[in-house]
């Protein structure tokens, strides 16, 4: 009896097409095998590999919650061979799945903690599921505020949930586009995330924040956050490197001692500090 | 009996003559070293009689990986039906019984690197079958050249790791035969009976002499204190090319690619000298510079590997330094990490 | 070879370069391209039977190019390949020196028409086992060629060693690296390696300087250097254009002349 093949994808049925942003578009994915489904579990902050067969495979987080059962969910910008097969696919077509792979944000450790989530542009999916995932267990932690910036006002991403995040008295949504990219009737900030968040300037005590954005938003937020008080154990990240399988053997997402996809790739800014920049 | 049990023997060409019919007969696919024509280089090709194999070469070009890792391979086909695709997973049954005479002591060592990548964690399958049914007859090293380094690794020109059966040639046409694994011991069925090697069989006299070139203690450090002078490794790496031959010759590296071509998903060689390995869709590289992605290489052989699997990527078998076009040795870069003064 | 090493000395000295790329004493006594920028380490440089590689490959690296101006120990095939690379607008007037060892001491050529007068005067041909490998091959039959090269072929690696030691193979993005569409099979499989080989022949064509490296480089002993020979005598013939003999050039296969033959054109 042989063991189970680690490359060897499910086979998902898209459910549902949304597109959320000019080139951004959400797939829904159901198991074709309803059995696997069954089976299948995941946790926040992990990711699969998304077999567009004949084309490849490509890497994103699970954008959905693992609270959330029947389906997962993916969000990606169309940039390259695969993701702009995935974003000529219609409902009913097959693709492939591997997965979960990947760490998880310790959520369980911060409960009875205050949350500050801060994302920027296309990074919004990777957080989007641990943002549902402390929702939906709303009760086990403090303050939730979240700060999401896009360039404009159309490349904010996950439009729906962004209004109803701000509808809710539990949740402190702060938005703000590029300055440039505000609409006439916009009605959130207007600056880069870096600067709003310094203007915003939330506690630092009791506090984990998740930062994932463009390596240029990281860049500029994490001192703004360091001022606030914040300590590198408690900002965390996902990082995202070219990969293949996904299971640390092909070589490509190694970063120092570190594979992105078995030792991230949720990874704190204290661990950034031990790793090379090749990322 | 077994193999501890089985005395060592003495085996000559008409003995091996026969153990190659009695492995063909049962199936066995048999590579070896062959010599490509007069005076060509000599590499592992499928034969059928020891007299097509090459006894005379220091070492072969490319390792013997491609047994258990192939440059090229299937790891499932698939088929469009309407709206859904039917995948079809490989037979793992029919993949071939091989056996690999002729390899080196550092070559036999070099599987288990191989196993400590690509079954970390989860085993891989098409990988850990084609293990299974592997057998290793590796032949000892009386001569060495320039580019060897095995012992400075841990190894040695007559270790009898990883290997199966351990040949080393007596001179006048005999071979002393040690048997290492039960599975050894099933190969020789087929020879016949074997004379016990007694005590004029004097294998350490026959060994080709491999002194230590550094001392290895010294490297994983030195390259952790010389990670961020890039000065070093711009001076290392200046001449360096970025192809592919070191990683692809090399009986340890096992990066690769995943293609899907013709209702395939193939699985094939990559290397991480590649400036196209680390390239992200975005147009960003992490590792731009030829110079990281040689330190690259050095650190993932003899410092990361080291720390996460716990065996070193590198047996020594010197084959990156002979491939290389424009002779980056390995052995003396890493000689050159061993003495940087701080 | 004490010349050399002065005149290296002299020009590291004075300014007039900042780094000689030439050739050092490597594995097994060998030779392989050396860096040199301290005139006091100039005694490291070499010249002798072994200095084979072309070091213009170097010339077009930026990790080299940062170095700044170089001089470049040059034989036949490497003062060629200047021109050509200038033909190509990859070299610009003044940008290297090149010398050139000989019976007579070290000639510096420090223009592009110095390197051209030079070129005309010397000797390109084949030696006589290099016209007997060519003529082997010319005498083999369509099947027989075929035969051959699938033979040699299915040893490929997509090492890539033969591109990455191709002075002419300078572009930073290679048509093998683009998937959309992927032109050449990544997987180092019989097609593939077919496809590849062939390919890099043909944008070669016409190009090529004939330094051989591309079959020095092969690990596995394929003589791809046949290949870009062989078309590199064709482009001869057909375009009446051997590359590597001026500065400025029109690239055979992509310059429309009214006076191009049309007899294939039936």
């Amino acid at each position: 009896m042989s063991a189970p093949d680690i490359l060897k994808p499910y086979l998902m049925r898209i459910e549902k097409v949304k597109e959320e942003a000019p080139d951004v578009r959400t797939l829904r994915l159901a198991f074709a095998d309803a059995a696997q489904g069954e089976a299948f579990s995941f946790r926040t902050g992990q990711f699969g590999e998304y077999s567009v067969f004949g084309e490849g495979e490509c890497t994103f987080c699970i954008a959905s919650p693992p609270t959330r059962r029947g389906y997962i969910e993916c969000t990606f910008r169309r940039a390259g061979r695969v993701t702009s097969a995935l974003a000529a696919l219609e409902e009913g077509e097959t693709v492939g799945f591997r997965g979960p792979y990947g760490n998880v944000f310790p959520i369980d450790a911060w409960r009875g903690k205050n949350l500050l989530f801060i994302a920027g542009g296309i990074a919004l999916p990777p957080m989007r599921s641990v943002i549902w995932n402390v929702l939906d267990l709303r009760g086990d932690y403090r303050d939730v505020t979240i700060l999401y910036g896009a360039r404009t006002v159309a490349d904010l991403v996950y439009k729906d949930e962004l209004a109803e995040w701000q509808r809710r008295p539990d949740v402190r949504l702060v938005t703000t586009v590029d300055p440039g990219g505000e609409t006439p009737d916009w009605q959130g900030e207007v600056g880069f995330v870096p600067a709003v968040l310094d203007r915003l300037a939330p506690a630092s005590q009791d506090t984990v924040a998740v930062v994932c954005g463009p390596p240029v938003m990281i860049k500029f937020t994490f001192p703004v956050l360091a001022r606030l008080g914040f300590a590198p154990a408690d900002v965390f990240t996902t990082l995202e490197n070219r990969m293949k399988c996904g299971v640390g053997k092909c070589g490509r997402c190694n970063t120092g001692r570190y594979f992105v996809c078995k030792d991230g790739p949720v990874f704190t800014f204290e661990q950034l500090k031990g790793m090379p920049q090749e990322y | 009996m077994t193999a501890m049990e089985n005395p060592n023997r003495l085996i000559d060409r008409q003995g091996l003559a026969r153990l190659f019919a009695r492995w063909r007969g049962e199936g066995r696919r048999i590579l070896a070293p062959r010599r490509l024509a007069d005076a060509g280089p000599v590499d592992f090709a499928e034969v059928t009689s020891p007299d097509e194999v090459s006894f005379d070469h220091v070492q072969t070009v490319q390792s013997a990986k491609s047994a258990v890792f192939p440059r090229v391979e299937e790891l499932f086909s698939f088929r469009r039906r309407d709206n859904s695709v039917e995948l079809r997973e490989r037979d793992l049954e029919a993949l071939p019984l091989t056996v690999v005479f002729g390899l080196r002591p550092c070559d036999a060592a070099a599987f288990s690197a191989l196993g400590a990548i690509l079954n970390w964690d989860a085993p891989d399958r098409l990988f850990s079958a084609r293990r299974q049914r592997l057998s290793l007859v590796t032949v000892a090293c009386t001569r060495s050249d320039e580019h060897c380094f095995c012992t400075s690794l841990g190894g040695g020109p007559g270790s009898t790791a990883g290997s199966d059966l351990l040949l080393t040639d007596l001179g006048q046409g005999g071979f002393l035969v040690e048997t290492l694994t039960a599975g050894g011991s099933g190969l020789l069925a087929g020879a016949g009976s074997l004379p016990p090697a007694g005590a004029a069989a004097d294998k350490a006299a026959r060994l080709a002499r491999v002194d230590k070139k550094f001392d290895l203690q010294r490297i994983g450090p030195a390259l952790a204190a010389r990670f961020d002078d890039e000065a070093f490794w711009a001076g290392q790496s200046l001449r360096c090319l970025g192809c592919g031959a070191c990683a692809y010759v090399c009986p340890t590296c096992a990066c690769f690619d995943i293609q899907d071509e013709g209702g395939r998903r193939l699985r094939c060689w990559d290397s991480c000298g590649f400036a196209l390995f680390t390239l992200h869709t975005s147009g960003h590289n992490p590792r731009p510079r030829q110079s990281q992605r040689w330190r690259q290489r050095l650190m993932h052989k003899f410092s990361y590997m080291d720390e996460r699997q716990g065996t070193l990527g590198c047996v020594g078998c010197g084959r990156c330094s002979r491939a290389c076009p424009v002779d980056m040795s390995l052995l003396e870069h890493l000689q050159a990490v061993a003495e940087a003064k701080p | 070879m004490e010349e050399l090493r002065s005149k290296a000395r002299e020009l590291l000295a004075s300014g007039a370069v900042q780094v000689v790329i030439g050739y050092g004493r490597g594995s097994g006594g060998h030779a392989r391209a050396l860096f040199l920028r301290d005139p006091g380490r100039a005694h490291e440089l070499v010249y002798d039977g072994s200095c084979l590689q072309n070091l213009c490959v170097y010339l077009l690296k930026p990790e080299v190019r940062r170095l700044g101006k170089p001089a470049l120990v040059a034989h036949a095939a490497a003062l060629r390949t200047i021109l050509q690379l200038a033909a190509e607008n990859q070299l610009a007037e003044g940008a290297l020196l090149a010398l050139l060892p000989g019976p007579g001491g070290i000639e510096t050529l420090a223009t592009f028409a110095a390197i051209e007068e030079r070129v005309a005067a010397l000797d390109h041909g084949l030696g006589a086992g290099e016209k007997e490998e060519l003529q082997r091959q010319e005498a083999m039959t369509l099947e027989q060629r075929r035969d051959f090269w699938q033979e040699q072929f299915s040893r490929c690696l997509k090492c890539y060693a033969c591109r990455a030691a191709c002075p002419l193979c300078y572009c930073t993005r290679c048509t093998v690296e683009c998937n959309q569409p992927q032109w050449i099979p990544v997987p180092a499989h019989d097609l593939g390696n077919l496809e590849w080989n062939v390919l890099r022949a043909m944008h070669l064509a016409g190009r090529c300087v004939d330094c051989g490296d591309c079959g020095r480089a092969c690990p596995v002993a394929i003589p791809l250097h046949l290949l870009n020979r062989k078309l590199a005598a064709v482009a001869e013939e057909s375009f009446a254009f051997r590359a590597g003999r001026a500065a400025k050039a029109d690239n055979a296969l992509s310059t429309f002349k009214p006076d191009d033959p049309e007899d294939f054109i039936q």
